[in-house]
């Protein structure tokens, strides 16, 4: 069997695990901009789609290609944007006045 | 095992890195604090993750196109949106990246030069476009649930799960049809791959509308979450089609994320995953359970101001209300002007207050509300029994006292803030009407409670104006 497809399945185990110890220690104080924030980096898909965009095929391939390219950029400038103007307005006491 | 070229070592290099930025960004969420910081670690990431890959681009016009297009929709609706609105908008960029999963799966198969494929790949395919464009459609049927586009609650018809049940069936069928045709082993030689993931994307399409159309409005925070997870399974399962550890890290991360924050929404709602996802809970909210007339006190503005100056401690409870009534601003100012007065004054954020998880926390920091004043159901919960005032606006569930006996009642064992514990409980509220789970508030018959009926901000600014008198 080819090797490959084992070794992906073992970084996606390990990093589900990386992903419970990191985030469960996110206070509900932060849930909503967690979600938008986690949401831009599953964005990533982004790199899959630069991918099969640019291979320089003809046709059907590359414009399902770059329609992806268009989704995940929304997903990513809109969620890493939104999630910052959400951060920028969480402040202390002290700063505020 | 393919040869890997010094400029492949370099990227997958890379790609590392932005594996660990993702994770310190998310570390650093841990606070409010260093949250700003971890989300800008993370765009580093996001954008060292990209620009390494534009190297590998062979033909760039297309590439550029999508870029540009996506980073100005994304850009102006992230700066357009209402805070009250944000729930839509993480639904919507759920979709479209679940989108852009399915159609990288397809693009990818498409762009094959040989018939024949190992099993991991086309399996992976499959599952790219099956989760994917569940996510896709799902979301935009939370999305117009909660824009109100379409009605908000459960739209079910008979058999619904058996339905589904039988969908996802035929989706795993065809989808081994289609490995077993791309192993050389066709059954229906005539029938060419292609077409099997297109029937089993439409079938995946029904099967994300059929999923979420009858989950209720107050269960929504649950399926955003859920659609969350599921659209960091569609990434990963991108990243097992181009074997690219990145999306697979990145996908694991998200798809955790969203499980834990299904997990806390449906504890705090006191319900199992199915119940919300096949129970349609909230059907006819607002059916009054009790058909005796009781007497409530009434009060107005005048009255609840008079009542505030004479409390020395006061806990504030704000719901989903108070945020469509756009009364946080002036909640502020008479929480501010309370504070100058030597009184003690908190929040108490309930765990589902608002439409998503945190949202109230959200809508209060809008209002520029410090965070060290927000205080989780579990610190603040043991504070009601020795505050004078507990001042309850636009919530109504989550102060229910039923939800502790009452077993027949939806809200049953759903943790709830103990308002009731408070000397007096001043509620403002426009009606009487019960909330999202059709169940009656006893407490607004108690003879502790204050009822000020009318429009939230009206009522704010009365009792601002009389406070300042």
């Amino acid at each position: 069997m080819d090797s490959s497809i084992i070794i992906s399945i073992y970084i996606f185990v390990l990093a589900i695990f990386i992903g419970f110890e990191v985030i469960t220690k996110v206070p509900p104080l932060l849930h909503t901009p967690l979600m938008s924030g986690s949401n831009a980096i599953s964005g990533i898909t982004l790199v899959g789609s630069v991918i099969s965009a640019s291979k320089g095929q003809d046709g059907l391939s590359t414009i399902l290609a770059t329609v992806a390219v268009v989704f995940a950029t929304i997903n990513v400038v809109g969620g890493y944007l939104v999630t910052d103007r959400m951060l920028e307005m969480f402040k202390k006491e002290k700063e505020n006045k | 095992m393919e040869t890997v070229s010094g400029m492949d070592k370099i990227t997958m290099l890379v790609y590392l890195i932005a594996a660990i930025l993702f994770i310190l960004g998310l570390k650093n969420l841990s606070s409010p604090k260093t949250a700003r910081r971890g989300n800008r670690l993370s765009m580093l990431g996001m954008f060292l993750a990209v620009v390494m890959t534009a190297f590998k681009i062979i033909d760039p016009v297309y590439v550029l196109i999508g870029l540009v297009i996506g980073s100005a929709i994304g850009a102006i609706s992230a700066k357009r949106v209402q805070m009250t609105a944000m729930p839509q908008m993480v639904a919507i960029f759920n979709g479209f990246g679940g989108g852009a999963s399915t159609l990288v799966a397809f693009s990818e198969y498409l762009s094959l030069n040989s018939g024949y494929q190992t099993l991991d790949f086309s399996i992976t395919v499959v599952l790219s476009i099956l989760v994917g464009t569940v996510t896709f459609f799902g979301s935009m049927i939370a999305f117009a649930k909660l824009e109100g586009i379409m009605r908000g609650s459960p739209i079910t018809f008979k058999g619904q799960q058996l339905v589904n049940a039988v969908l996802l069936s035929f989706i795993l069928i065809i989808g081994a049809f289609f490995v077993m045709a791309l192993g050389g082993v066709s059954i229906f030689s005539q029938i060419p791959p292609w077409a099997y993931l297109i029937i089993i994307a439409i079938l995946s399409m029904i099967l994300g509308v059929t999923s979420v159309i009858p989950i209720g409005g107050a269960d929504m925070p649950v399926v955003i979450s859920l659609l969350n997870s599921y659209s960091g399974l569609a990434a990963a399962f991108t990243g097992f089609v181009l074997s690219n550890y990145v999306l697979i890290i990145s996908g694991a991360l998200v798809g955790a994320s969203g499980l834990i924050l299904t997990n806390i929404m449906c504890k705090a709602m006191n319900r199992s995953l199915t119940n919300v996802l096949f129970a349609a809970v909230g059907k006819e909210a607002g059916s009054s359970t009790q058909g005796e007339q009781r007497t409530v006190t009434r009060y107005t503005g005048t009255d609840a101001a008079v009542m505030l100056e004479n409390a020395q401690s006061i806990i504030i409870i704000p719901g989903y209300g108070l945020a469509v009534a756009q009364a946080q601003h002036v909640l502020h100012e008479m929480a501010t002007l309370l504070m100058e007065r030597g009184k003690d004054v908190k929040y108490a954020i309930h765990p589902v207050a608002g439409r998503m998880p945190g949202h109230m926390n959200v809508l209060m920091a809008e209002a520029n509300v410090p965070y060290d004043y927000l205080y989780e159901m579990d610190e603040i919960n043991d504070d009601f029994q020795h505050t004078d005032v507990a001042l309850v606006i636009g919530a109504n569930d989550v102060i229910n006292p039923a939800a502790r006996y009452k077993k027949d009642s939806a809200l049953y064992g759903m943790p709830i803030l103990n308002a009731d514990k408070a000397n007096t409980i001043m509620i403002i509220k426009r009606s009487l009407g019960a909330g999202f789970a059709g169940e009656q508030n006893e407490l607004f018959y108690d003879p502790k409670t204050m009822m000020v009926f009318g429009d939230a901000k009206k009522m704010l600014m009365e009792i601002v104006n009389n406070l300042k008198a």
